[in-house]
């Protein structure tokens, strides 16, 4: 008899195993809940439609099987990859960070540093070019990427005092 | 016979655009004058024979010519009659006519101004919006013509063409199909004339700086001839993109308005590009500065403009095999291909006349300029963030054949942090001065703003929020809108001392003459109003769905809802309205009925009408939702609460009168002002 002992108690652990998910079970999820979901993917086959929102009888029926996975106790993130595996990376709001969707990342900010970088550059350089020519009104029209004698800037920047002073 | 004189006359219109172009240039080049005025006689001229075309494809329109292929596609029988007629941009061909229709119009009020002094400009600006417009012509006429009909063969078979096939007959259609419900809607009837008079008004000022380039004449003159065109382009295409927002929000149910689809974006890139275009030519006007990135802008807003163009009508935007299908994307690369290496072109050509006339004078990296130069940087940064969230999708499908969206949280989390940036800058550059604006300068001006700025976060903190992106976006909301308060009442300030008299008289001069000025601080109030409603939908929206049974309520953010009645009922149009009957409370206090629709259409097309309560404090946006499944006993209702939405429509009507008044024509010049300036020198900026 001893020798069996262990039996319920090994039936009783994969009960509860096996009821677990059942025991998971909810209510019927709410239309808030499956919404949730639904707006973070868009519809597989319309152009741009969140499927939160999108009205086709497909999107119905895509809604519905978010409710039941939600009910089968899945996560959000198991739901996402559900539909990413059937209907690819388009049904996400945003192209998934891998591979060669980096770019849609990283190119705008590298684009803008680089637009920074140049406007400031160019904004010396005609800062330099303004106080040349402020010097030398003769040669007003030559652009000198040099940097300025430093008299120059010293007689500009008492220029620049005196008028201040009569504004 | 009525198709084909609007198709004759159309060839008609493109043999005149063309030989406006040639005669132009020849003028230029033989520096013969009555080849030039040949030249603007025959852009002239194109005004009246499109006019002619359009007005041919307005009344087939409007009769029910079914036989028009065109014409069958986009109206029907049950169509009322003024729907008939704003058909003719409801589809492809008819846009492109409309286009064309727009630009010879806004070609020949250009060439009917006064030239006198400068002629040697006119014969350039003639030739590159004649060419524009043959370009657009020759689309209509080769590949997209409105007047192509349906043909039946002796075979029985039927095919489309514009002249009778061999032994065909002309078939007609009893009905057509009709316009797309979705677009039946006022916002997106006046949508599209105002995006394109947007894009067409933005040729003109492109035109003037390929003039200026190849004339060598790169002073501010092509600027200053241009201003108000710029402002108008710059209005219509505002115009045009509020009006699509309010079409969003009015009828697709989604709870917003504006969801990042590219065909949006599309339309945005132009008007990107030409809103950092309007703050650098103040800067070239002011100061002479920065002349070659005034003309690079203008050219990139060209290209934009034929770039959203070609986005939205060549079918790119749904997938690279819609392109492929697409009758006239080619041509649209090509086109812009060769418009982009001319322009470039000129530009390097010219690259050493546009550096030469810098300011005399050093200039601060705070001052005005040097900030207003930044916030077209910044415009510059969305610009690339719109536009390679168009063309990733595009690259990705082409390289991969894998589409991707790009949708509203890629968008958000790149362009917030810049559109927050733009406010700030708004306020610093305009509590800048021109060139001597220091840190220190800005810091004496600023602290009087920043009180109350510095007061809002503690109001909002104890009133319970507790949202940090929200106090962020709202302090820099408040700072902007002080700080155009207090510029504003320091020149009524400094008036009423100088001229000595009383605060009401000196508002009133002050607003009278500063009328730019003036029109400035409307359109940045306007910015502060659009920012609050941003920041109060995306921050603060709420939304719920349930199914409610007759007798029921749904609550959200402290309003109720209960549910009173369905009806359904057949409407003349055919379609099938269910209407729901909704009662809202707030605290127990009744505030109205609310109908929310639903409407099935005969093609099977649903539209799903929300019923909006607007204040100014909130929205209340209910939406009869999953259609298959309502009925009296369930009904799916979803809610969204979307707090201060109504600023953006305020702030909208607040935008367009500041630039009504700041680029309608002026009649009287200000009276020598030395005492004025002496005094308070920030006085004459912006």
């Amino acid at each position: 008899m001893r020798r069996f002992s262990w039996v319920p108690i090994l039936v009783f652990i994969s009960l509860a195993v096996w009821v677990r998910p059942v025991a998971a079970q909810q209510p019927t999820p709410s239309d808030d809940e499956v919404n949730a979901i639904a707006s973070q993917l868009y519809c597989p086959v319309c152009e741009n439609t969140p499927l939160d929102v999108c009205p086709t009888q497909a999107c119905h029926d895509w809604r519905e099987l978010i409710r039941q996975m939600l009910a089968e106790g899945k996560t959000t993130d198991q739901i996402k990859q559900y539909f990413v595996d059937h209907y690819g990376a388009r049904v996400l709001s945003e192209p998934p960070r891998t591979g060669f969707n980096w770019l849609v990342y990283i190119v705008p900010p590298l684009a803008f540093l680089l637009g920074v970088f140049l406007l400031y550059r160019a904004f010396r350089t005609w800062k330099l070019v303004a106080a040349e020519s402020a010097g030398d009104p003769l040669h007003a029209v030559a652009p000198s990427h040099g940097s300025a004698p430093a008299a120059e800037n010293e007689y500009v920047s008492r220029v620049e005092e005196e008028l201040r002073k009569r504004n | 016979m009525l198709a084909e004189f609007g198709f004759g006359v159309l060839l008609l219109a493109l043999i005149v655009a063309l030989f406006s172009v040639g005669a132009a240039i020849y003028g230029y080049f033989s520096r013969s004058d009555r080849w030039v005025e040949s030249a603007r006689r025959s852009l002239l001229l194109t005004f009246p024979l499109i006019s002619l075309t359009a007005l041919t494809l307005i009344y087939e329109l409007a009769t029910g010519h079914y036989e028009l292929q065109y014409v069958y596609s986009v109206t029907s029988n049950e169509m009322p009659f003024y729907l008939k007629i704003t058909a003719l941009w409801g589809g492809q061909a008819g846009s492109l006519i409309f286009w064309s229709w727009l630009l010879s119009a806004f070609a020949s009020a250009v060439a009917m101004r006064k030239w006198d002094r400068d002629q040697e400009f006119l014969p350039w600006v003639v030739a590159v919006t004649a060419i524009t417009l043959a370009f657009f012509l020759s689309l209509s006429i080769f590949f997209e013509n409105p007047f192509t009909r349906w043909w039946q063969t002796a075979g029985g078979g039927m095919l489309l063409s514009m002249f009778p096939p061999q032994g065909a007959t002309l078939l007609v259609p009893p009905d057509g199909q009709g316009l797309n419900e979705l677009l039946r809607h006022p916002g997106m009837i006046i949508h599209p004339p105002m995006l394109y008079l947007g894009f067409v008004s933005f040729v003109i000022p492109y035109a003037f700086a390929m003039a200026a380039l190849i004339t060598g004449r790169v002073d501010d003159r092509w600027i200053r001839i241009t201003r108000r065109w710029t402002l108008w382009a710059w209005l219509f295409l505002s115009c045009g993109l509020v009006l699509g927002m309010w079409w969003a929000y009015d009828v697709l149910g989604w709870g917003g308005y504006w969801g990042w689809d590219s065909s949006e974006v599309a339309a945005l890139l132009p008007w990107l590009v030409g809103t950092a275009f309007l703050h650098t030519v103040i800067i070239q006007e002011k100061r002479g500065m920065f002349k070659p990135l005034n003309i690079i802008l203008i050219i990139l807003t060209y290209v934009m403009v034929i770039v959203a163009t070609f986005l939205i009508r060549s079918g790119l935007l749904s997938s690279v095999h819609a392109f492929a299908q697409s009758t006239i994307g080619y041509q649209f690369i090509v086109f812009i291909a060769i418009m982009l290496v001319i322009s470039v072109g000129l530009l390097i050509y010219r690259w050493k006349d546009l550096q030469s006339e810098a300011s005399i004078s050093t200039t601060s990296l705070w001052s005005r300029e040097a900030l207003f130069l930044l916030a077209a940087l910044i415009f510059g940064g969305i610009f690339i963030v719109c536009f390679w969230g168009i063309f990733f999708p595009i690259i990705s499908e082409a390289l991969t054949n894998q589409r991707m969206t790009v949708g509203p949280p890629w968008y958000k989390q790149a362009v917030g942090p810049l559109f927050a940036s733009l406010l700030l800058l708004m306020g610093l550059a305009t509590l800048s001065s021109w060139t001597y604006g220091t840190l220190k300068t800005i810091g004496r001006a600023v602290w009087k703003p920043v009180i109350p700025t510095a007061l809002l976060p503690i109001v909002l903190f104890v009133a319970g929020m507790r949202n940090v992106l929200a106090y962020i976006g709202l302090t820099l909301a408040a700072f902007a809108l002080f700080v155009t308060l207090y510029e504003f009442g320091r020149g009524v300030g400094a008036r009423a001392r100088t001229h000595s008299e009383n605060l009401l008289v000196a508002f009133w001069r002050q607003t009278a003459r500063k009328r730019r000025r003036l029109g400035g601080i409307l359109v940045h109030l306007s910015m502060v109003m659009m920012a609050l409603a941003i920041i109060g939908i995306e921050m603060f929206q709420t939304t719920t769905q349930k199914s409610l049974a007759i007798g029921q309520s749904i609550e959200l953010s402290g309003y109720t809802i209960r549910y009173d009645s369905l009806a359904q009922f057949p409407y003349v149009d055919g379609r099938i309205v269910t209407r729901a009957v909704l009662s809202l409370y707030r605290n127990g206090q009744y505030l109205g009925e609310l109908h929310p629709r639903y409407d099935l259409f005969p093609d099977g097309q649903p539209m799903a009408i929300p019923a909006i309560r607007s204040t100014l404090a909130d929205d209340v946006y209910v939406v009869l939702v999953d259609w298959e499944n309502l009925s009296t006993a369930q009904t799916p209702f979803k809610v969204y609460h979307n707090p201060l939405v109504m600023w953006l429509w305020v702030g909208s009507f607040v935008f367009i009168l500041g630039i009504l008044i700041t680029a309608w024509p002026e009649r009287e010049i200000e009276p020598a002002a030395v005492r004025v300036n002496a005094t308070v020198p920030k006085l004459s900026s912006t």
